[in-house]
């Protein structure tokens, strides 16, 4: 170790009075710094994304003809919500990992906010989302598959405000698990398939029975799947649009308030 | 016992905190009035799950008091906790840096978390990279770097923004020797050059020996002790063993033995032990006195008392088996041998 000066004083401008970063500045900070590791390591977002590749290559191909377009067109939509939902619900994980390593309680004593540790960290999952969306759509538009650009980014919009309210959610169950990481695991992987089943995203819920008609209807990604389905085909109506945007926005809001509540009371 | 000039930097008042776990109330920190002055190198000393890590855990903010109050750097830790933060670095017992980042880009997230400007927090973390020897690691991935490496870039995090009050918890657990030795000698040029008020943990007698002005021992929550190491351990005296030809002439030796000022005397067969202060001073004159009455002791050790035998003198048991009856016992709740 070199004994060279420790106690420079010369670009240390931090004291107790030099002014407090606002919450923007905080949550930016947060956010570049969640996004280093992925920026590093592109191939990283693959990762959520093999269970929604597996079943565009196996599942896909068994789909009926649809009368108003290719099944692939009715397909890729629900595909890119369920990439989505896994890629911000693994995220959580990241955080069990800061926890157990000590770096999640280095922050905690830093002077960033608790809300920015939180809003920051979930305004990333929109980086990840783009590029799994990116990279779905350059594989299967060499398919039968329409891109509509213009649908595609308002969609993308509307996946983006969604994965920020999972990726909160997922971070709140991340900080509840503390101790018991594989209770993370356990509630993950147990919420995901009947939320993905009740969106329709797998397999149209037409002929649903009732309960199961209802159950879907109260599940804000089915509102999400049906508008980003329209966007996708280059249809704006405007209902389905606003009801899509108002399932993410629900999402949102209730991610980042339960967010909230469990990285204030984190220790 | 403070050397406290101005205002202390870290005060605590019946600061208490319980822990409840599978509905037994545990009660980690009892009652804690502390007094820490600007630029101390306190070490607070103590077996695992005595109630170190949650004093300090207390005065970083991570948890509140169930009871008391603790104001550091002149903010209640509480009311205050944003500017609490913003005065005080702290190493944790696990690593500050990500495993999955850069110590580089992490020493600038952190420099800007503290109010730096991106140029002022980008030569910090140059100046920090020279001066703790990570040049060659800083722009690594955190995970592969050695322990000895990590912990340095644990503390170079601490000192991002100069803080005026540093805590190190446990900061050479899991470290070889020699990182030790380094880690330590690390701790006392900050102390010489910066000025910053210290505050370590540890369960390494030797460490809170040799690195601390001031040396507070914990036990089952509260300070049992609070004293520099000399003092606390002259107060308890040398231990003397002189060994003797036969019974006779020990019995002699004890009598003379005895005679020191305020000394616990035994015999067992042809030799003798005697607990006394200064007693390495005192044992040349012994001898000669003995040498005097025509007896020559056949062997003489003088033991400098260790802060084990103070901890011992003060608990009934040595630190060590503190420390293992702690790790073994389930009362203490999970949270608190975490912490």
């Amino acid at each position: 170790m070199s004994t060279a000066t420790l106690d420079r004083q010369a670009t240390v401008a931090a004291t107790p009075d030099s002014p407090v970063n606002g919450f923007l500045a905080d949550t930016w900070n947060v956010m570049t710094r969640e996004l280093k590791p992925v920026l590093r390591e592109p191939v990283s977002v693959l990762f959520a994304m093999v269970q929604p590749l597996v079943f565009l290559g196996l599942f896909a191909p068994l789909l009926p003809e649809t009368p108003d377009g290719s099944a692939l067109q009715w397909f890729v939509p629900g595909i890119v919500a369920m990439t989505c939902l896994m890629g911000a619900s693994f995220t959580g994980a990241n955080l069990t990992n800061e926890m157990l390593t000590g770096s999640h309680e280095r922050l905690l004593v830093s002077p960033l906010s608790r809300s920015s540790l939180l809003v920051g960290r979930a305004l990333k999952e929109v980086v990840p989302m783009l590029m799994q969306t990116a990279i779905i759509l350059l594989v299967v538009t060499p398919f039968s598959f329409d891109l509509h650009l213009g649908g595609v980014l308002l969609a993308v919009a509307t996946l983006a405000l969604f994965s920020v309210g999972v990726g909160a959610l997922s971070f709140a169950l991340a900080l509840a698990s503390k101790d018991n990481e594989w209770i993370f695991w356990t509630v993950q992987q147990t919420a995901i398939f009947p939320v993905l089943l009740l969106a329709g995203i797998l397999l149209p819920l037409d002929g649903a029975p009732r309960w199961l008609a209802v159950a879907s209807d109260l599940n804000p990604l089915t509102y999400v799947v049906e508008a980003v389905r329209a966007l996708f085909s280059g249809t704006f109506p405007l209902d389905t649009v606003v009801a899509g945007f108002a399932g993410s926005a629900v999402v949102a809001v209730l991610g980042v308030a339960v967010g909230l509540r469990a990285m204030r009371n984190s220790s | 016992m403070t050397t406290t000039h101005a205002a202390p930097v870290i005060e605590t008042r019946g600061l208490t905190r319980h822990f409840t776990a599978h509905r037994n109330t545990v009660e980690a920190v009892r009652d804690l009035d502390l007094e820490i002055g600007q630029g101390e190198l306190v070490a607070f000393l103590g077996p695992n799950g005595a109630g170190k890590s949650t004093t300090l855990r207390m005065l970083t903010t991570l948890i509140p008091p169930t009871s008391g109050t603790a104001r550091v750097a002149g903010h209640d830790v509480v009311t205050g906790q944003r500017e609490v933060r913003r005065a005080i670095g702290f190493v944790g017992q696990g690593n500050g840096a990500g495993h999955v980042q850069h110590g580089r880009d992490e020493l600038v997230s952190q420099g800007r978390a503290h109010g730096l400007s991106r140029t002022a927090a980008r030569s910090r973390a140059d100046e920090l990279i020279e001066d703790l020897d990570l040049s060659a690691v800083a722009d690594r991935k955190v995970s592969t770097l050695s322990g000895g490496q990590r912990r340095r870039l644990d503390i170079a995090m601490g000192l991002v923004h100069l803080p005026r009050v540093l805590f190190l918890d446990e900061p050479s657990t899991g470290l070889d020797p020699q990182n030790r030795a380094n880690l330590q000698g690390l701790v006392e040029r900050l102390h010489a050059s910066t000025g910053s008020t210290i505050v370590l943990t540890t369960h390494y007698l030797e460490e809170a020996d040799a690195l601390a002005e001031r040396v507070i021992v914990i036990d089952h929550g509260a300070v049992i002790a609070d004293d520099t190491a000399r003092s606390l351990k002259s107060a308890l005296g040398d231990l003397l063993t002189i060994g003797l030809v036969d019974e006779v002439d020990a019995a002699v030796a004890a009598e003379h033995a005895a005679r020191l000022p305020g000394a616990e005397v035994e015999r067992i067969g042809a030799t003798v032990t005697a607990r006394v202060a200064r007693g390495h001073e005192l044992a040349p004159d012994l001898l000669v006195e003995l040498n005097r009455r025509g007896m020559a002791p056949r062997s003489i050790e003088v033991a400098r008392p260790t802060l084990d035998d103070v901890f011992l003198n003060l608990t009934g048991r040595s630190l060590r088996e503190a420390h293992e009856n702690a790790d073994a016992s389930s009362h203490t709740s999970k949270e608190e041998v975490a912490a």
